[in-house]
């Protein structure tokens, strides 16, 4: 509207060279730290696929067990081992899915805002924050101290269920917050039971971050060690029994075999189970971030 | 159209018991809808919390169903035993752990607190953590100080450098690195980046082994230097997802008034950005290091066990024993009360610490009020 005196124009400068510096300086800096953070996934990856490739190829690593095999033989495979993480991580994930969901279920469809809500959060967040070499601690004195019961592949999926809860149960609690209100009125509108809202609306709607969060949390129990070495003996035989004391398990044997000499074959079979550790782990988690991102609810 | 569980299909008296049950409703919780037909009754139930509408307003002629409760009744009564769970679980970890420590801390011949030695075995039991802490916190912190600037390089490269499409294969990757398992890191530290650390570590001790902390020691490969380097790339993913969403909702106003006053962009980030996400990054480096104190097989497999009756050495370059790794080294040894109780006590102290950072680091998260 007024008229800019002459004295008052807007004259635009490049910024001072102290100025341009420091921005450039700063562009150095985020790049080399995301070179930084984006190398080591990639040096873990190339070390392992190079080391373990040549036996994860054979079918034997798939179908036979280390019954019978010393480090310096070549030959077996990982099969109990594979057996043994399957199984564990699938006992804990029966206790701690169902635990988990309704966990979740009581703090966001019950007892929203309330204290009780606020009780089971925080333990939830205590839970989340405790080291599994703790939890294995806590299952051995339960069990074995107190119980007076051995040692058990039982014990370690219990230990695992500590670990595996939290992470359920805060994806679960984070899909159901993001179901809209709107669908469970409609659906006390027809008159239908809170109970069965929740069964055939709620959770169903919700399904899809459910089951990410699942195998997210199995993905987590499967590569933990801590667990195993305090609750489980490691077994080179196949063995399916979850009571007995000794199980197989993937982070056991890289564990049992980490001393050998580079010579020996049973060097290229813990590199080689550690890419099979690795290869499972991996798979859970992409198939899990793939569900999520075609589920049906998105975060606004 | 009514949903039964009785079967039986009949008409709904307007009895004060059905004003609590949501199922009966036609509008729940804080839908203001019911608001519009305020009769007396509703009036007089107003108190009773959310679910107070009336369902005696329809037409007459519409058969509503009664419905049983028992399912309502017992589907909250699991849902209500999961949360008791849950919490009796903590409790009974803290519960337990101590319960078993206290009769061996009771014998302990040395101080707990002060002591570097470590003697389970046999009647008399010596046992304190001082050199346990040193080197649990130690790593951590060494690691804690290592993830955090690098993790919000990247956290500010992913949201304020580079475009969403460039920006989600890069996130990606460095969320896998989270689910890389601890074994796998322990040995890969152990045998790739140990070696490769090496020089490094070599050129430290020349340079400032004068300072304790950097002093030579006598097995450097497998030192809490390189463990901590271990840690570092195991927290880091979770430092950099925090700092991620939290300068991801850096409110677009600030950035663009920062823009136009004429900043640079890294004058925007220094004045918009980073004072925005401050509480969360601080809260995201706690929860980083309440997991570098709690790792356990990654440590043990790197960190050389010193020999017994070695003296303590405080070089980040020396070997040593955090509390995870001295219980899970000697997970095969518990075979005495007294003994297991010994590490469990350790245990406890590690559980109690985890706590402590967890907790700061929530409140932290709470106060700033920027949310991850």
């Amino acid at each position: 509207m007024s008229v800019a005196t002459p004295d008052a124009q807007l004259t635009f400068r490049r910024p001072g060279g102290l100025r341009t510096v420091k921005n450039g300086l700063a562009t150095v800096y985020v790049t080399l730290a995301t070179v930084l953070a984006v190398a080591p996934l990639f040096w873990v990856l190339f070390t392992v696929i190079t080391k373990g490739i040549r036996l994860i190829l054979s079918s034997n690593w798939w179908l036979q067990s280390q019954r019978g095999i010393t480090p310096r033989r070549e030959g077996g495979g990982a099969y109990h081992a594979i057996v043994g993480t399957v199984e564990m991580a699938l006992i804990c994930a029966a206790i701690a899915v169902p635990l988990g969901i309704m966990g979740a279920i009581l703090l966001i469809e019950y007892a929203k805002g309330t204290k009780v809500a606020r009780a089971v959060s925080f333990m939830v967040d205590i839970l989340s924050g405790i080291p599994s070499i703790v939890a294995a601690l806590f299952i051995y004195a339960l069990f074995i101290t107190i119980f007076g019961l051995g040692r058990s592949a039982i014990a370690v999926s219990c230990a695992l269920v500590l670990l595996m809860l939290p992470v359920v149960l805060r994806s679960t609690e984070e899909m159901l917050k993001l179901v809209p209100q709107e669908l469970r009125e409609a659906s006390y509108a027809l008159g239908v039971p809170k109970w069965k809202t929740i069964v055939k609306v709620v959770i169903p709607t919700a399904f899809g971050g459910i089951v990410t969060g699942v195998m997210l949390g199995l993905a987590r129990v499967m590569g933990e060690t801590a667990p195993l070495l305090i609750l489980v003996s490691y077994a080179v035989g196949i063995n399916f029994s979850p009571t007995s004391d000794t199980m197989g398990a993937l982070p056991t044997m890289i564990n049992a075999g980490r001393d050998q000499p580079p010579q020996f074959p049973g060097y290229e079979r813990v590199w080689a189970a550690a890419f099979t550790l690795i290869l499972i782990v991996m798979l859970l988690n992409v198939l899990a971030r793939l569900i999520a991102r075609f589920t049906t609810l998105k975060e606004k | 159209m009514a949903v039964t569980d009785t079967g039986a299909a009949e008409r709904v008296e307007p009895e004060p018991a059905a004003a609590d049950d949501p199922a009966l409703s036609p509008v729940v919780d804080h839908s203001s809808a019911h608001l519009h037909s305020p009769i007396p009754k509703v009036a007089h139930h107003a108190a009773a919390p959310p679910t107070d509408g009336r369902v005696d307003r329809g037409p007459r002629g519409v058969k509503l169903a009664k419905i049983s409760k028992t399912g309502d009744r017992m589907f909250r009564a699991l849902a209500s035993s999961s949360g008791l769970a849950i919490v009796l679980i903590v409790l009974f970890v803290g519960i337990f752990l101590l319960a078993l420590a206290l009769p061996s801390l009771r014998a302990d011949q040395d101080n707990f607190l002060t002591s570097h030695n470590w003697t389970v075995a046999g009647n008399e039991l010596r046992f304190g953590i001082a050199g346990l802490l040193w080197t649990t916190v130690l790593s951590s912190i060494l690691a804690m100080a290592m993830a955090v600037p690098v993790a919000v390089g990247v956290a500010l490269c992913l949201t304020q450098y580079l475009h969403k499409r460039a920006a989600a294969p890069i996130s990606f990757v460095v969320d896998l690195l989270a689910a890389v398992p601890s074994i796998i890191f322990g040995l890969w530290g152990l045998t790739v980046l140990g070696p490769f650390l090496a020089p490094a570590g070599e050129w430290l001790i020349n340079t400032i082994g004068w300072i304790p902390l950097f002093s030579k020691s006598v097995d450097p490969k497998g030192s809490v230097f390189v463990a901590s380097v271990v840690l570092a790339i195991m927290i880091l993913p979770i430092v950099m997802a925090i700092s991620r969403d939290v300068f991801a909702q850096t409110p677009r106003e600030h950035i663009e008034a920062a823009l136009a006053l004429g900043a640079t962009r890294w004058e925007v980030i220094r004045t918009a950005v980073l004072p925005y996400g401050r509480s969360g990054v601080i809260s995201a480096s706690m929860l980083g290091l309440g997991r570098a104190l709690g790792e356990t097989i990654a440590v043990m497999i790197i960190l050389t066990t010193p020999a017994a009756g070695s003296s303590f050495s405080p070089s980040i370059f020396a070997g040593g024993e955090t509390f995870a790794s001295k219980i899970a080294n000697n997970a095969a040894e518990f075979d005495s009360p007294s003994k297991t109780g010994a590490y469990i006590a350790a245990g406890l102290v590690l559980f109690l610490i985890t706590f402590v950072v967890n907790a700061v680091a929530r409140v932290i998260a709470e106060r700033g009020g920027a949310k991850s």
